[in-house]
């Protein structure tokens, strides 16, 4: 690896877009898993007992910053590469464009927008009050945060449900783009294994989604 | 057919443009678009009026010089096809067209619809060729090509040019131009001996241009008049992973 590497061309911050992206669609398959055990009706046995090994793990501490990391490179290049994009044409078209396109593949930097006010949201409600950044009456004792009976508080509340389910709608959009557009970026294309990659995407992109959507339903119409 | 005109008029690439109205009355439907701008011209020096300058040269669709923005697509409405290939008989009779030029930091208007893309040029002379040594022309079977990789190569050197990826681009990017002028000479044995200078060459004078950065919307493959295809971006991506790392 020579050290030109290093410098950023607009091909090279894509392909860390699109590693990073990939990376952070892994990750999110762990939070569902964790996420789904609010559906057991057990008190919050295994919730808290995942939400536990996530927090105290050595292993899984080096993973988060690796994620932290991912997200915020992520976010930035996503950011850069936008005001470049704009950059590039000071005179706007009167006549808007007309070609025909992917649904919302134009649109991936306003979706990804979304994600993120949602993942302020998210911290401020979780990962900040761990930090003792933000107070919460639910903490013991010991200053560990129930996280149980804030998720809980939380989906009780319908506004906070329905926007939650909204976000994952967005968000299903954002990775349905995100995940064949990855690959492209990678320089995997194949005439037979492209259309595999496509439906996989699509496939995640409702599957993933639909299972964090499920717990707001759950806690507003079935429990 | 009798059509309204709206068309960017700009005096020079210092003057502020404005769009411009024209009334054109009985147009053939088998004229071509351009024939139909040069109708309008001739009437326009009719009335002392400065004609309208756009890009065009062979009409035929092969020299990649019409550069029209029309109502919302680069080269109109029909696919595959470029401006001087399109007929009136795509629109219909009354019908309000919007003509711009293409619009990008690096195309700057030279005048009303006629765009200077030199910077194509610019990218191309990075390495957009194939060095040759001067003396006797070898056997040309003396070098292998699978025939896969020749139809490949063919079809992207297909491209001409013209600019209309940028265009479409929401980005102004010109990944699928270069894309398509490095996989011709990377999917050729002889081409592969300059392959990673060429690719890191081109790419880092694309972005000193100030081409956008290419977000896989595709709509450059689907503007496209030759259809050059979205796998040159991702051969073009490979190529310069490779020529970058190893």
């Amino acid at each position: 690896m020579n050290s030109s590497f290093f410098r950023f061309s607009s091909i090279t911050k894509k392909i860390w877009m699109a590693f990073l992206g990939l990376f952070l669609m892994i990750f999110l398959v762990v939070h569902l898993g964790i996420n789904l055990c609010l559906l057991r009706d057990d008190g919050g046995a295994w919730f808290t007992a995942a939400a536990h090994f996530m927090g105290t793990n050595y292993i899984v501490k080096v993973f988060e910053i690796g994620l932290f990391a991912g997200f915020i490179i992520h976010i930035l290049l996503g950011i850069i590469l936008q005001v470049q994009n704009w950059m590039a044409r000071p005179v706007r078209y009167m006549v808007s464009n007309k070609t025909d396109t992917p649904f919302l593949s134009k649109y991936m930097i306003y979706t990804g927008g979304i994600v993120l006010i949602f993942l302020v949201i998210h911290f401020i409600n979780f990962y900040f009050i761990k930090l003792g950044w933000v107070s919460n009456p639910n903490v013991s004792a010991d200053g560990e945060p129930e996280f149980y009976t804030i998720a809980q508080q939380l989906f009780a509340n319908p506004v906070y449900s329905i926007l939650y389910i909204c976000l994952f709608i967005v968000l299903g959009f954002h990775l349905n783009q995100a995940f064949q557009a990855a690959w492209q970026t990678l320089g995997i294309n194949h005439p037979q294994y492209t259309t595999c990659i496509r439906r996989f995407g699509t496939f995640y992109a409702i599957v993933v989604p639909l299972g964090f959507i499920i717990i707001p339903f759950y806690y507003l119409f079935i429990r | 057919m009798d059509l309204i005109l709206k068309i960017w008029r700009q005096k020079d690439a210092k003057s502020t443009g404005k769009f411009v109205t024209y009334s054109l009355k009985n147009i053939s439907p088998n004229c071509s678009f351009l024939e139909m701008l040069d109708i309008l011209n001739e009437q326009l020096i009719q009335k002392n009026e400065e004609p309208v300058v756009f890009d065009h040269d062979c009409r035929e669709g092969i020299c990649g010089m019409c550069s029209l923005y029309i109502n919302g697509r680069p080269h109109g409405p029909d696919d595959a096809v470029t401006a001087c290939q399109l007929h009136m008989r795509k629109f219909k009779d009354g019908d309000t067209i919007v003509i711009e030029p293409w619009r990008a930091r690096p195309f700057p208007v030279i005048r009303d619809l006629m765009v200077d893309r030199s910077a194509f040029d610019k990218i191309i002379q990075e390495g957009g060729y194939v060095s040759v040594n001067t003396g006797g022309a070898a056997e040309a079977n003396n070098i292998l090509v699978g025939k896969e990789n020749s139809e490949l190569a063919m079809d992207a050197a297909a491209c001409i040019g013209c600019g209309a990826c940028v265009a479409a681009c929401k980005n102004a990017s010109a990944m699928l131009f270069v894309s398509a002028k490095v996989s011709q000479f990377a999917l050729l044995p002889q081409g592969q001996v300059e392959a990673k200078q060429r690719v890191k060459k081109m790419v880092k004078m694309m972005d000193e241009l100030g081409f956008g950065n290419c977000t896989n919307t595709y709509a450059c493959e689907a503007e496209c008049p030759k259809l050059i295809s979205r796998s040159n971006i991702a051969r073009m991506n490979r190529e310069f992973m490779c020529a970058k790392v190893i």
